[in-house]
């Protein structure tokens, strides 16, 4: 497969051209902006659509509109972005319509800063909008995966009928790196007649559809949120994704470590293990559904000692491991969240602290 | 002499919620005669707002998504612009439109987004029970302004199609009554209109409707329409303040 | 053409607002109450009916319709169900 040298803000703009997502809504916003740029001049070679919205509110509904009738369609935002889109995500997420979200994380909270972070963790995976509703969620660790997870988003927006993310961080959308676009990843879209307002004339049917979350009777409300509930205990059983690392011999303390963050808990592990300190790590890909039988297997392994989340935040991924090592062992944290990220020297040092203590 | 009136097949037979004497139920049909007129039910989608007609969508037999509040109009925009050759109209209150979706309806309009507002002024909140909105008179008594809008606090009320009109970028906006059968088949007439401008793919098309609230406004349905015409005319004065061809 | 104006006393409101509009007089508000707790309108002087429709127009429920038949003899009824 060729390989081009791309940054990754206009990867994943060229990602969604390829997986067939013709239709991008958006707002700039630092450090994404590029994706906008990019889909600015690429969606009117292949008869495209771009719009750039007046702020990520109306943006936010201009997917749900869109998405409504069936379309496939994709926003790019940042962190206080997303923020405002959240109330969008809810609803888009109750009406049940297929729509991606690209978070590329910067500092925050507040204005924060514009350099990457992984602070947005709560909020994908917790939700930032109200309402039982969860976002398949899927973190990059460069320029590649980032590709492959945004051409995957769209299908299983498609098999779920709701929001699916990919959270980056502003090194990804930042860094040029070689990228192929898999052919295979490219998935026709699925038919909506059964759901989408695309026209009854379209669908060639003399009933309306409606597009709509709001169901004032009790029963039909918790009724639905249980058809929402099975949809994501099906995300749980069928879309789980991690890496291993280094987790084959006996390692006396575990790092959970996701995007560009585990990359650099991977050199250190290198560093570690060429000074005879065996160090493992369990990635997560997907971060809702969260890895938890994988990240407790590699917990409770004889030889470790210690499970770490390595983050660059102050500590929100750290939870979920808690919860998945079940009280097997202790869990910390560590990291860094105003920019700056931690050194493969500065993991080797608290490694190293946690194992003297 | 006589004529046959019928329920148009664009609105479904369902009993509204509506208060009796509220003129959402007019101006509902009105937009279903234009539908049907102009036979384009096949291709229509709605988008209700949340107001009192959040339940728009049961009294019609089109597609039809629900809006978050004020939202209509990027949601509109979204699905014109997937979707051009849909037919696209946001039915909006004063809340929705002129509060908090005031951002979306100036920017959709200012980009001169092909689909059709209609926009049900009654200068109150009604679901809500009754609150001031941008568009209460001053001295009106509501809710949220118990003594009567202040003006002083709260400014001026809104007047949407003269604020739209200012728009550099083409448009048919209009503003219309339902306060009795002369002014109501003029407002079908501009409805109808601006369902063709976009079916024309011409312009962004806003239908504002000077309309009451009897149950908010404190009234009987006939003294309703009596203050709004002598109140609320005069302030939001009816006519056409843009078309495209001008 | 001879014309059949009917009202559909289930979704009368009882508003009034045709009682008004009518140019000739003919419309009240009944004093039975309908199934949905409402006072419908009826035709209290059918004959001087002129089949204009203003009433039809005012209506925001749809409850009246005017419907063209052959029959010149055929009365104003309210639909019973």
């Amino acid at each position: 497969m060729a390989k081009v040298l791309m940054k990754g803000n206009e990867a994943i703009g060229e990602a969604a051209v390829r997986a067939g997502c013709l239709n991008y809504f958006a707002y700039p916003i630092t450090p994404q902006s590029e994706v906008a740029e990019y889909l600015a001049k690429r969606l009117p070679e292949v008869n495209g659509t771009f719009v750039q919205g007046e702020s990520e509110v109306a943006v936010g509904y201009m997917i749900f509109g869109a998405a409504g009738c069936g379309e496939r369609v994709m926003t790019t935002s940042s962190s206080p972005g997303i923020s405002l889109m959240s109330e969008a995500i809810s609803y888009i997420a109750g009406a049940r319509c297929p729509a991606v979200f690209v978070n590329i994380m910067r500092g925050g909270p507040g204005l924060g800063g514009i350099l990457p972070s992984q602070g947005d963790y709560f909020q994908a995976t917790k939700g930032g909008g109200h309402g039982d509703y969860r976002v398949l969620v899927m973190a990059p660790d460069g320029v590649q995966e980032a590709v492959e997870m945004t051409m995957k988003a769209f299908p299983l927006a498609e098999k779920y009928r709701g929001p699916v993310m990919i959270l980056g961080d502003g090194l990804i959308g930042q860094m040029m790196e070689p990228v192929a676009f898999p052919e295979d990843l490219t998935v026709a879209p699925s038919n909506k007649d059964d759901w989408a307002t695309n026209g009854m004339d379209t669908r060639k049917s003399t009933e309306k559809n409606l597009v709509k979350s709001l169901f004032l009777d009790p029963k039909q409300l918790n009724d639905h949120n249980l058809t929402l509930k099975a949809g994501y205990q099906r995300m749980k059983e069928e879309e789980v994704m991690f890496e291993r690392y280094n987790t084959d011999g006996d390692y006396k303390v575990l790092i959970v470590s996701y995007g560009t963050m585990s990359r650099v808990c991977k050199t250190a592990i290198d560093m570690m293990k060429q000074d005879g300190l065996e160090v493992g790590l369990v990635r997560p890909k997907t971060l809702f559904p969260f890895p938890e039988k994988a990240v407790f297997d590699a917990a409770v392994k004889e030889s470790c000692q210690h499970v770490v989340s390595i983050e660059m935040s102050m500590g929100q991924m750290v939870e979920d491991v808690e919860r998945s090592v079940k009280g097997r062992r202790d869990v910390g944290w560590y990291g860094q969240c105003g920019g700056d990220i931690p050194s493969p020297e500065e993991i080797i040092s608290h490694i190293k602290s946690l194992l003297k203590s | 002499m006589g004529k046959t009136f019928s329920k148009p097949e664009a609105l479904s037979d369902a009993h509204t919620h509506y208060c009796p004497g509220c003129t959402h139920g007019i101006i509902h049909r009105l937009v279903a005669e234009a539908i049907d007129e102009l036979a384009i039910k096949g291709r229509t989608v709605g988008i209700a707002p949340v107001g009192c007609a959040v339940l728009a969508y049961n009294y019609f037999t089109c597609d039809f998504q629900e809006a978050a509040h004020g939202r209509a109009p990027a949601m509109a925009t979204g699905i014109k612009r997937v979707r051009p050759d849909l037919v696209a109209f946001t039915y909006q209150g004063d809340g929705d439109l002129a509060s908090i979706g005031m951002g979306e309806i100036v920017h959709a309009a200012n980009r001169g987004e092909k689909f059709t507002t209609i926009f049900v002024n009654n200068a109150i909140y009604g679901m809500t029970g009754g609150q001031m909105a941008p568009t209460t008179m001053p001295g009106q008594r509501a809710s949220t302004a118990p003594f009567g809008r202040d003006t002083a606090q709260t400014g001026m009320p809104m007047r949407m199609c003269e604020l739209l009109s200012t728009l550099a970028t083409p448009g048919y906006v209009t503003r219309q009554a339902v306060l009795k059968p002369k002014f109501i088949n003029k407002a079908k007439k501009a409805i109808k209109k601006a369902f063709e401008y976009q079916i024309e793919n011409r312009c962004y098309s806003f239908v504002e409707v000077v309309s009451t609230c009897p149950t908010n406004w404190g009234m009987t349905p006939q003294n309703a329409l009596k203050w709004a015409e002598e109140t609320l005319l005069p302030y939001y004065p009816l006519g056409e303040f843009k078309t495209p061809e001008a | 053409m001879a014309y059949e104006h009917v009202i559909d006393d289930e979704r009368c409101k009882g508003c009034g607002l045709c009682v008004d509009v009518c140019p000739k007089d003919v419309l009240e508000i009944s004093g039975k109450v309908s199934p949905k707790g409402y006072f419908p309108v009826f035709q209290a002087r059918p004959d001087d009916c002129i089949h204009c429709a203003l009433c039809c127009t005012m209506c925001p429920d749809v409850a009246i319709t005017i419907t063209g038949t052959a029959d010149e003899n055929k009365k104003e009824k309210i639909k019973e169900t």
